[in-house]
């Protein structure tokens, strides 16, 4: 278990390394999809069934196909993408910080985590079952309002893809 | 610890990556390489190329992108209802009645924008 554990963070972290470090922005995609796939793995060793299904089929599947049509439409042209973006005038600080911050959250959750007071999780939350089952009783007030949040987004989509391809 | 059913994914994602490899790999020691111009530009169905390879794209393949992100996280949620629908009973049957009928009320209206049609 944390032979597995161990093997899926480091192809996340090398996988991560290698989407935001290649100068093609698909081989960009490719690490992405792997790193995704490692996260999906790392959710099914924390009993998260329901998660990493999502990671899989969201993420993998729906989020990057939205990447890769972002990335044809920012290759108008003959630009060669080898020249890679330009460097922002005020990047090196505010990564710093932000990355320190992070560090700074990711702390504080491990050190509650691993700490003798923190209230042992609901077995078995994360499987499917016991999911949709909180889903659809206990919480359906939020699983109707995810249904208009999606609304909201469809209506959005149309609004600003179609503002000049569409005719209304 | 994960499932112990997870185990059939992972040899199924195995026998794939290995068949995958396989594919890939093997023709490339077994052949000869003799290119030749014809053989080395792009295929466009057996015609020479006509346009560059980076081209615009309408920005319509974008919005089919984006209405499939969303309907797709949709038909995600169906999946834990499903899993629970027999023990849910009617009621868990009437919250996802309602769930459909709101995204079927975005559905009608892509539809009426003719966000589903191509010109």
């Amino acid at each position: 278990m944390i032979a597995l554990f161990w093997i899926c963070a480091l192809v996340a972290i090398a996988s991560g390394i290698w989407t935001i470090s290649s100068r093609q922005p698909v081989h960009s995609v490719v690490g992405l999809i792997v790193n995704f796939a490692a996260l999906a793995v790392l959710f099914l060793t924390l009993n998260a069934d329901f998660l990493a299904m999502m990671q899989i089929i969201i993420y993998a599947g729906a989020i990057l196909v939205l990447f890769l049509f972002v990335i044809a439409l920012l290759t108008i042209g003959a630009q060669p993408i080898e020249q890679g973006p330009g460097r922002l005038a005020f990047q090196a600080a505010p990564s710093v910080v932000a990355g320190l911050a992070a560090l700074l959250v990711m702390s504080a959750g491990l050190r509650v985590a691993w700490s003798q007071s923190a209230s042992a999780p609901v077995l078995d939350l994360g499987s499917v079952a016991t999911f949709g089952q909180q889903l659809l009783t206990t919480h359906v007030f939020a699983f109707e309002v995810t249904a208009f949040i999606l609304l909201i987004a469809i209506v959005g989509v149309i609004l600003m893809a179609g503002r000049k391809e569409l005719r209304f | 610890m994960p499932d112990p059913a997870w185990t059939y994914v992972l040899i199924f994602f195995v026998v794939a990556l290995v068949v995958a490899s396989l594919i890939a790999i093997v023709p490339g020691i077994f052949t000869k390489k003799r290119p030749t111009p014809e053989k080395l530009e792009p295929y466009e169905c057996g015609v020479p190329p006509t346009s560059a390879m980076l081209g615009r794209f309408p920005v319509r393949f974008y919005l089919v992108a984006m209405l499939f992100v969303v309907f797709d996280v949709e038909a995600a949620s169906f999946y834990p209802w499903a899993v629970r629908l027999r023990d849910l009973g009617g009621f868990g049957l009437l919250e996802m009645v309602a769930f459909i009928v709101v995204l079927g009320i975005g559905y009608a209206y892509v539809w009426k924008k003719g966000g589903f049609s191509w010109r």
